[in-house]
């Protein structure tokens, strides 16, 4: 009896199996697919969205770093607060020429004779994106919670510390009255809130102002679709005071690695790129003569530095942490930054990228610039820093080692970044040379390098700050005011530097509203720290970002000749970016979408005609 | 008659074990798993408290932080309370499934997972039904023709993707068929999960389409796993006196396989299969980021990154709790597969 006659009546299971087994892996797959489509649809719904309409003009712009909040109160992020300075004006703008103080939402502004009150005219001709008008109410609204409410406070809080009061004595006039003269009353980093919008918010500290769409503003674009680490997407505010953007559309659109981003780019898929904060020398070569993509290369607004514990101590006095006592001669600190050659540092580690180090306030800022005299220079200098070792007493054992006052080699800690590449290589450099003067070092590279740092558990640090054009913030982390008030608690220091001389200029220059003579006053503070050395400033790393010409004709650079794109101060670049004549937008997925589609098709096709001839030819087997 | 003998083990495998051997094994494991649970609640909390630091000076390093507005903070995280207060305040909460607020995003952290999950889900769902049951399919086939030289090429492909850097397996599916190489053309998107600004169908079409990539890549580097243990579960049964007996009776060689030899050889790849299916919630961070995905596994990595103390913690237990469970409904699944187990 044959098999078959044995099984009779299953007959028509017995040719099922490889169908049942095909249909198996269907339907698993169109059940994964539907139950995983119908995840993304029913509890993740897609947000109100702006209608994409085809041939508007959208530029699409790479960003890695996540939102912290869209609310003007909350966010410290570079995206977010850019985000927001797309989305609500400012008393005042800076030029993008110099970076000096122009109108933004106030027209003029003027200081009375004691220096104490401020009183600006707010335009007339602003308007929110709801329609309702921007009065000077507003304006004095948002000072005024920021000044009553902790929680309002979060994120600008600094700038209205010094108020006493604010008030709108009409729609078109603004009045601060200080406690004492403050220099940044032009620049004043704050988004204006619509009052009538904002005044039902409860609780600022748990608003997040990312759920109703669009979000009431009165920038240049208005924000009208936010979905979390997906993308950002703003529509251009045609009733702006200033004027419309030429983009219809502005979309930041999140590529978490860089290298994807790039590729991005390549594709036409975004329109810029920017790196956190620069494109790599590899991305950046590797874009450079490529069609339709141009590489953009501007100083950049960050110093990198060598930070030197000074000594962690409280506002209260009392000493904490555990720097190296030698670290507190200046002779040493001055000799350790006299063996780093940093133009090497330039050539090998940033490969051309970046400018030499000098002054505190990198060259971009030509108000605030400043370089030491020819004798004052630390110039790379390495038998000079071993004389200067010497002296200090600092003399090498018999084994070459320098020894401490009490006996020990030197070895120095220094934090870095792990995530920064840059400061793993020129800690090699560093060991090497310090190496060379006799002085170990160990690399401390970590995730997080807040916790020993504010705990003063390091000698010394891979330092740099993002600097604005006012430089009140980067200078102020060094004044002893800074300092936390007991060592529990945490102070806006930078690396405890306290020094009475440069507190004394540090007042000086902010109760000075003659800008060029508080320019003076800022370059004799650059130079006294350069002279204390606590703070070394080895590099300025460039701004090295890239742009499709097939998609941004052109657009405003800051400075404008030769400056950066992204993360300026101001809304400059993206609101004056011309759309290219051929480049209707970026992405063209719907082609993309076609071909994928197709692609499926072919490959299921494919794997029919697999499983048919597999069929055909086990036909014996089964028969 | 013969063909009610043959499928006898079968019939016998999918029957529920009754009587009172089988609540008891229930009972066990749902114990053993709430004792599991109440670990990871535990060492949620104190685990992370061993890191060092002030999660508010972190939280507000580098930003001039007036001494108010510290307290303030203590206050609002609950970080000026006793540990013993904070601690059963945090159990209490937790099994309210409030899992605090976080630091960076000041947003309940069961908002962010609850943002998240969908779309690690989708990916890491999608993926996970595609290799387990290519790998399951691949095994079963290569285990049967063990040897040949298709089992060869088989297993060393399989060991080799395994062996791949998932990463760099991604950047390489973006080089090759995103941007395009040579006359290969960019057919699917660099990253992200969706493009923004569609609806309806062509939203699901455009999320679809941002799959593939991410999905071939999870693909590739898994299924090698389920394969080679699908094989070697097989290979154990393949010599079984019970196969031999079947194929006596001259049973066709498929239904010998399919009928007799793979069921029996299922427990080890169900262990696998519940194994990766509470992992599928944890996401897959570098698959993630090479391919921007908005899922949990990027969001844990920021949070680690920062740290954000109550995401990290809620991660934590989300991701164990998953594990946690998954683990035990294979535990409740074995017994109706082989009624040895739990005997």
């Amino acid at each position: 009896m044959s098999p078959q006659d044995q099984h009779g009546t299953r007959r028509s299971q017995t040719r099922s199996p490889r169908h049942r087994t095909a249909r198996l892996v269907a339907a698993a797959g169109a059940v994964a697919l539907t139950v995983s489509a119908g995840l993304a649809t029913p509890l993740n719904p897609a947000p109100q969205r702006a209608q994409a309409a085809e041939g508007k003009k959208t530029l699409t712009v790479a960003v890695a770093q996540s939102v912290d909040s869209l609310s003007p109160f909350l966010a410290v992020r570079l995206l977010s607060t850019s985000i927001l300075r797309l989305t609500y004006e400012y008393l005042t703008d800076y030029d993008p020429g110099d970076a000096h103080p122009v109108p933004g939402l106030a027209t003029s502004w003027k200081p009375s004779a004691d220096k104490l009150t401020w009183t600006y005219t707010i335009r007339s001709d602003a308007k929110w994106s709801d329609g309702q008008k921007v009065t000077a109410k507003d304006a004095a609204w948002t000072f005024d919670k920021m000044m009553t409410d902790e929680a309002a406070a979060t994120a600008n809080g600094s700038f209205v510390a010094n108020f006493r009061t604010v008030s709108a004595p009409s729609p078109t006039q603004l009045v601060i009255r200080l406690k004492k003269p403050q220099a940044t009353m032009t620049a004043l980093d704050v988004p204006i809130v619509p009052e009538h919008i904002w005044k039902d918010v409860k609780n600022f500290s748990k608003f997040n102002n990312d759920k109703k769409f669009p979000i009431v503003g009165d920038g240049p674009f208005v924000l009208t679709d936010y979905k979390a680490d997906s993308y950002v997407r703003l529509k251009a505010n045609k009733d702006f005071w200033r004027g419309a953007p030429k983009f219809d559309e502005l979309v930041f659109k999140y590529y978490k690695d860089q290298d994807a981003a790039v590729a991005a780019l390549r594709k036409g898929e975004v329109s810029f790129v920017a790196g956190q904060p620069a494109l790599t020398p590899a991305q950046a070569s590797s874009l450079k003569g490529q069609k339709d993509i141009q590489v953009n290369e501007g100083p950049g607004r960050r110093f990198y530095a060598l930070a030197t514990n000074p000594g962690a101590k409280a506002r209260n006095g009392q000493k904490f942490g555990d720097g190296d006592p030698s670290l507190l001669d200046q002779r040493v600190r001055n000799a350790l930054f006299m063996a780093v050659d940093r133009k090497a540092v330039i050539d090998k580690v940033f490969q051309g990228h970046a400018v030499e180090g000098q002054g505190y306030i990198p060259p971009r800022f030509s108000t605030y610039f400043w370089k030491p005299s020819a004798s004052q220079d630390l110039s790379y200098d390495p038998a000079k820093a071993a004389q200067l070792l010497d002296e200090a007493g600092y003399k090498k054992n018999a084994d070459g080692k320098r020894t401490g006052k009490d006996g020990k080699p030197l070895n120095y800690r220094v934090l870095c970044h792990a995530t920064d590449p840059n400061d793993k290589a020129v800690g090699q450099y560093l060991k090497e040379w310090w190496g060379k003067l006799g002085i170990g070092m160990t690399l401390d590279c970590l995730d997080n390098v807040t916790d020993p740092w504010l705990a003063g558990k390091y000698d010394l640090a891979f330092d740099g700050w993002s600097v604005n054009p006012d430089p009140d913030f980067v200078l102020s982390i060094h004044t002893c005011g800074a300092l936390p008030a007991a060592p529990k608690d945490t102070g806006a220091t930078d690396n405890f530097i306290c020094d009475k001389t440069y507190d004394e200029l540090y007042a000086k220059q902010l109760a000075e509203y003659d800008s060029a003579k508080r320019a003076d006053i800022v370059k004799q503070m650059e130079s006294r720290l350069y002279d204390l050395g606590y703070m070394n400033v080895m590099a300025y790393p460039n701004a090295v970002e890239a742009y499709r010409t097939d998609q941004i004709k052109s657009i405003t650079t800051m400075p404008k000749s030769a400056g950066n794109i992204y993360g300026q101060d101001g809304y400059w670049s993206w609101w004056s970016a011309v759309p290219a004549d051929s480049g209707s937008s970026s992405g063209g997925s719907s082609t993309g979408v076609i071909v994928g589609v197709v692609a499926g098709v072919v490959v299921l096709a494919a794997a029919g005609v697999f499983f048919a001839m597999r069929r055909r030819t086990t036909a014996d087997d089964r028969e | 008659m013969v063909s009610d003998a043959v499928t006898a083990p079968v019939a016998r495998a999918r029957r529920p074990r009754t009587g009172t051997a089988y609540p008891r094994y229930v009972a066990g494991k749902a114990g053993g798993a709430a004792v599991s649970l109440l670990a990871v609640l535990v060492t949620g909390f104190f685990l992370f408290r061993l890191i060092p630091g002030d999660p508010v000076k972190t939280m507000t390093g580098g930003r001039p932080v007036s001494a108010t507005q510290l307290a303030e903070y203590r206050k609002e995280f609950g970080l000026d309370l006793p540990m013993w207060e904070q601690f059963t305040d945090y159990c209490r909460k937790a099994l309210t499934g409030d899992l605090g607020t976080s630091y960076q995003f000041r947003a309940p952290v069961i908002d962010k997972i609850t943002e998240a999950l969908p779309n690690t889900l989708l990916l890491t769902g999608t993926a996970f039904v595609l290799y387990t049951a290519l790998g399951m399919f691949l095994g079963t086939r290569s285990a049967w023709r063990h040897g040949r030289l298709g089992d060869k090429l088989n297993t060393g492909l399989a060991l080799t993707l395994y062996s791949v850097p998932s990463f760099w397996l991604g950047l390489l599916m973006i080089i090759v068929f995103a941007v395009g190489l040579g006359p290969i053309p960019g057919l699917f998107p660099t990253g992200g999960m969706e493009s923004g600004g569609k609806e309806g169908f062509a939203y699901v079409g455009d999320v679809a389409h941002h799959l593939v990539l991410p999905v071939i890549t999870l693909v590739a580097v898994e299924y090698g796993q389920t394969l080679l243990v699908t094989r070697s579960a097989l290979l154990d049964e393949m010599g079984s006196d019970y196969l031999t007996t079947a194929r006596a009776k001259g049973l066709r060689d498929d239904l010998v396989r399919r009928r007799h030899a793979v069921p029996n050889a299922l427990l080890p790849t169900v262990t696998l299969v519940f194994v990766n299916l509470g992992r599928t919630v944890a996401g897959v961070i570098l698959v993630e980021t090479v391919f921007s995905w908005p899922g949990l596994g990027g969001l844990f990595y920021q949070a680690l990154s920062v740290p954000d103390l109550p995401l990290v913690q809620g991660l934590f237990l989300f991701f164990a709790s998953a594990v946690i469970v998954m683990n035990t409904l294979a535990d409740l699944l074995y017994p109706l597969l082989d009624p040895r187990v739990g005997r």
